[in-house]
């Protein structure tokens, strides 16, 4: 299979990867661009762990082939907040116990930023709903549905 | 003044590394030089292996090196042990087939590996594994436990297909009892096979360096130090002391990753004959096919009573299915921890428990969260329900009348309780759940053609596994303490290391709030190191709900080491005798006088001895072990409501009350998230999760498009409340709450159904159709 070049902009970084035409988006990520933040946890596009915003939308990035995101601006869960400088989304996870081991964690935060976004996150309702394809083994999804709702609010301040 | 953080529900430590996707975990490490490996795994589930054609695969692009089961057995490994021997009635011990790291000769599930793809990129490894050609010989495989005794037998040293007939109990007096009783219930039942699912897959990097023959081993462990020892004393991969083992952050276990695996073994086998590291990381599938199962039991018990409903006498015959191989731990889960919980809260005065281990084609089935508990538990708080229902009794009178109230209570199956208060958190279950009002919610919701139901659940569970001299009688190939160690740093900051492992619990917010309450200082000035053999000595691991009870006592014993070699310094730093000095909220104080001096400067003096005690070693770190003294008893009560809508069988929980007594907490918020996974799991099993193979051994339920795992719009907000009773032999006061949601709410869950339906009975997972059908033969009502 031959190499392809996929430009595309990451974190509001430009950047320009060579890859095997069937990478997909995620591997790109982490392999790649070493942005182990996104995370793999199936192989059939159901557990949400690696969701990441293309053009502003939430995708499962194992389920984007990379050439598919060329000249698209994707944001990460390194793109949206730090230490210092927390995402609301990112600080409501945390004050309300969303996550333990942490590894559907970025998921769970890009999809709800997105729930947000798109006008989801109103109720407990809608926020379940919204997160049926984000799998999280931990958690009972209890405080997670709060946490929305917390970074829900926050973001709208 | 430090404000005392236990018992404070203190923000985690660990979240903002997480929630900014800088953890690290096994799959984020990269080393230099690595490659990557893929299993070539049966896909038949029994069959005799002929020859294996590697040359279509080794001369594939990128790939270094194609090792198969055969060229591992001839190098003389060991094969995979199970830690814990189990006798039968007649005193003969378990039979064990070898189970090897890779299959050589012979398969027996399907996904067995066969043979190791080592490439220079994953997907070349993972493409070369389709060009290896195995010659399989089939023979049928024996799936089915119900018929698996009386099958073909899968190993020639193993009749009947059965590892073990195990026993506990008084029979005759058991027998007896029944005889003599006024009312029996008799219960048959499955208890659901599951897959345990931690959302990150196991993985593996080994690297070996030829010229120090040291090899570290990065893997998804819960129980780093055990998975060394394992593979030095029984694998001999490496010697201990060359071996170094880092589970680094660990994305859930729930068990599944207690076990010494074929895969990082294989991996370490590879990278150690190859000279390179290498990396494994599994797929989903993998993980369906191949991590060790939970449950899976088949069991009928009777149950006797006298006029009033008091229990007299329990038998259980169960039939556990252990799938292919014994995995690491297999044989306790359906004996140690499932025959001795049969008492549960009840003063039934005679139990006896047979349980036949069998062997299948199918993976591995070891511990899953709650490991013979939430089997021993479904059992019982569904045949005491049916009992109240035919002695006319309600669910909380006869659980009431049948309550152990004296403490210590030596139970007939081995256990002695030590403290608990049974009747407290079903008091309060029954109140924060609206018990009394429920029948008006019925006749609603009956107005608006849906059925509602209610079920209570009472569980107890026996957890930090345990005393050492105890279970070592038992069989247990380990000791079951735990390690740990305060270093006092310089400047007065401390580094806890723990034998204990953290994949989710929280332990480096736990144990810091546990030790900086101790030593007087910020939460913020401790530091919680775990998960590698090469910074701590030795542990034991995170399992059985252990962490706080044991690691967390090893943890407190060490910190009252640091007390007593402080106030040494601190005495002659204030040149007063030791007695004198008093100890409080991070200052020694000497008594009746004004001088003092606070932790950190005593830390600074045992560094900085220029003056210091004589008699006394430089330096500020205590290490601890500790074997606990018996088991803890958590416990609980659960009532679950129902809304089922009839022309869809569809089950919503509406209202999901849990009251647990775990004794004392150190973190609320944490021990609530554990209760709130707990129940998730345990819904999920009595409404939705399912392992299925079909006649073949073939897994028909091997990805989350077929195996159904609870999502958010499954589930309800949970209603959740604590008793306390503190545990009265740790000096923590703390039980543990890892498996509580997991054991004590199928058994609600299933009651209200039955109760929604007016039904005896339903099989787990109650799915739509089951329900549905279960509606249509009461007659639609």
């Amino acid at each position: 299979m031959g190499k392809i070049t996929v430009n595309l902009t990451v974190n509001g970084r430009a950047v320009s990867q060579q890859c095997e035409a069937n990478t997909t988006l995620v591997d790109l990520l982490r392999q790649g661009l070493d942005l182990t933040g996104t995370h793999v946890g199936c192989d059939t596009s159901q557990c949400g762990a690696c969701t990441v915003h293309l053009d502003g939308r939430a995708v499962k990035a194992c389920t984007v082939l990379a050439a598919q995101a060329d000249g698209s601006n994707v944001v990460t869960i390194e793109g949206i907040g730090n230490r210092d400088n927390l995402h609301p989304m990112q600080a409501a996870f945390r004050q309300c116990h969303g996550l333990q081991c942490g590894f559907c964690t970025p998921g769970m935060i890009m999809t709800g930023i997105e729930l947000v976004n798109q006008g989801q996150a109103d109720d407990d309702d809608s926020i379940r709903a919204g997160l049926e394809g984000n799998i999280c083994r931990c958690t009972g999804y209890h405080n997670i549905v709060r946490a929305v709702a917390t970074g829900a609010r926050a973001m709208k301040e | 003044m430090v404000e005392k953080s236990i018992g404070q529900r203190v923000l985690r430590k660990e979240d903002v590394r997480f929630i900014t996707g800088k953890g690290q975990y096994t799959d984020d490490i990269n080393l230099r030089g690595q490659a990557f490996a893929y299993f070539v795994r049966s896909p038949v589930a029994r069959a005799t292996i002929g020859h294996i054609d590697v040359s279509d695969a080794e001369s594939a692009p990128g790939v270094i090196a194609v090792l198969t089961g055969q060229q591992l057995a001839k190098d003389g490994l060991g094969t995979l042990p199970c830690g814990w021997m189990v006798l039968s009635k007649d005193g003969s011990e378990m039979k064990q087939p070898p189970h090897p790291i890779m299959a050589a000769d012979s398969i027996h599930y399907a996904g067995e590996p066969v043979a190791i793809v080592v490439a220079s990129t994953y997907q070349a490894a993972r493409d070369a594994a389709e060009r290896v050609v195995v010659d399989y010989d089939e023979l049928d495989a024996v799936v089915d436990l119900a018929t698996a005794q009386d099958s073909d037998q899968i190993y020639p040293e193993v009749p009947r297909n059965t590892s073990y007939e195990w026993e506990l109990g008084d029979r005759e007096a058991t027998m007896a009892a029944i005889a003599g009783a006024h009312h029996v219930t008799r219960l048959t039942l499955r208890n659901n096979r599951l897959i345990p699912n931690a959302i990150e897959p196991r993985a593996a990097i080994a690297d070996f360096n030829p010229s120090t023959e040291e090899l570290t081993l990065y893997t998804t462990s819960q129980n780093p130090h055990v998975v060394r020892l394992v593979l030095t004393a029984f694998i001999q991969i490496a010697p201990e002391h060359k071996l170094r083992v880092v589970a680094p952050d660990v994305g859930g276990g729930f068990g599944s990753k207690i076990f010494i695996y074929s895969e990082e073994t294989a991996v370490a086998w590879a990278s150690k004959r190859l000279g390179i590291p290498i990396k494994w990381t599994g797929e989903r599938s993998e993980s369906f096919l191949a991590d060790a199962h939970g449950r899976d039991h088949l069991t009928d018990a009777v149950l006797a009573m006298d006029e009033e409903g008091h229990f007299l006498g329990l038998h259980v015959k169960t039939r556990a299915n252990m799938g292919a191989y014994l995995s690491t731990f297999a044989s306790s889960v359906p004996t140690y921890l499932y025959g001795t919980l049969l008492a549960g809260q009840y003063k039934t005065p005679n139990i006896y428990v047979e349980v036949d281990a069998v062997f299948t084609n199918t993976a591995p089935v070891d511990a899953y969260r709650g490991a013979g508990r939430p089997e021993a538990t479904y059992l019982l708080e569904r045949i005491v329900e049916i009992a109240a229902s035919e002695m006319s009794l309600s669910p909380a009178e006869i659980r009431r009348r049948n309550f152990i109230t004296d403490f210590p209570y030596q139970t007939p199956v081995a256990l002695e309780y030590d403290i608990g208060g049974y009747d407290a958190s079903l008091t309060k279950a029954l109140e924060m759940a609206d018990w009394d009002g429920f029948e008006s919610r019925r006749g609603e919701a009956r107005a608006r053609g849906k059925l509602r139901g209610i079920g209570l659940s009472c569980y107890i569970e026996a957890c930090g596994i345990a005393p050492s001299k105890v279970v070592g009688s038992l069989g247990a190939g380990v000791g079951l303490w735990e390690s740990g160690e305060v270093r006092v740093n310089p400047t007065g900051s401390v580094s806890v290391l723990t034998g204990s492992h953290s994949h989710g619990q929280g332990h480096e917010t736990t144990f810091a709030q546990l030790v900086a309450s101790r030593l007087g200082i910020s939460v913020d000035d401790v530091g919680v190191i775990h998960g590698d053999t090469a910074r701590l000595d030795f542990g034991m691991g995170t399992y059985g709900s252990r962490s706080l009870a044991v690691g967390g006592s090893a943890l407190s014993s060490a910190a009252d080491k640091i007390v007593v070699k402080a106030r040494k310094i601190a005495a002659h730093l204030m040149q007063s005798d030791e007695d004198s000095v008093e100890f409080d909220d991070g200052v020694f104080t000497v008594k009746e006088s004004n001088r003092s001096k606070t932790f950190q400067e005593v830390a600074f003096a045992a560094y900085v001895p220029h003056d210091y005690p004589d008699d006394l070693e430089p330096g500020l770190a205590e290490k601890a072990f500790y074997d606990p003294a018996n088991f803890t008893f958590p416990a609980g009560a659960y009532v679950c409501e129902v809304e089922i809508d009839p022309d869809t069988g569809v089950t919503r929980i509406v209202k999901f009350t849990a009251v647990d007594d775990f004794g004392e907490v150190i973190n609320p918020m944490i021990v609530e998230g554990q209760v709130h996974g707990g129940l998730a799991q345990g819904i999920g099993q009595a409404l939705l999760e399912q392992c299925v193979y079909d006649d073949s051994g073939q897994l028909m339920t091997g990805s989350y498009m077929d195996y159904c795992m609870p999502r958010a719009d499954d589930l309800p907000d949970f209603d959740i409340a604590m008793t306390v009773t503190p545990c009265t032999h740790n000096p923590l006061g703390a039980k543990g709450c890892g498996e509580a949601g997991a054991i004590g709410s199928p058994p609600a869950v299933i009651n209200a159904i039955t109760n929604a339906i007016g039904i005896r009975e339903i099989d787990m997972p109650a799915t739509p159709e089951r329900v549905w059908r279960a509606i249509q033969q009461a007659g639609g009502q």
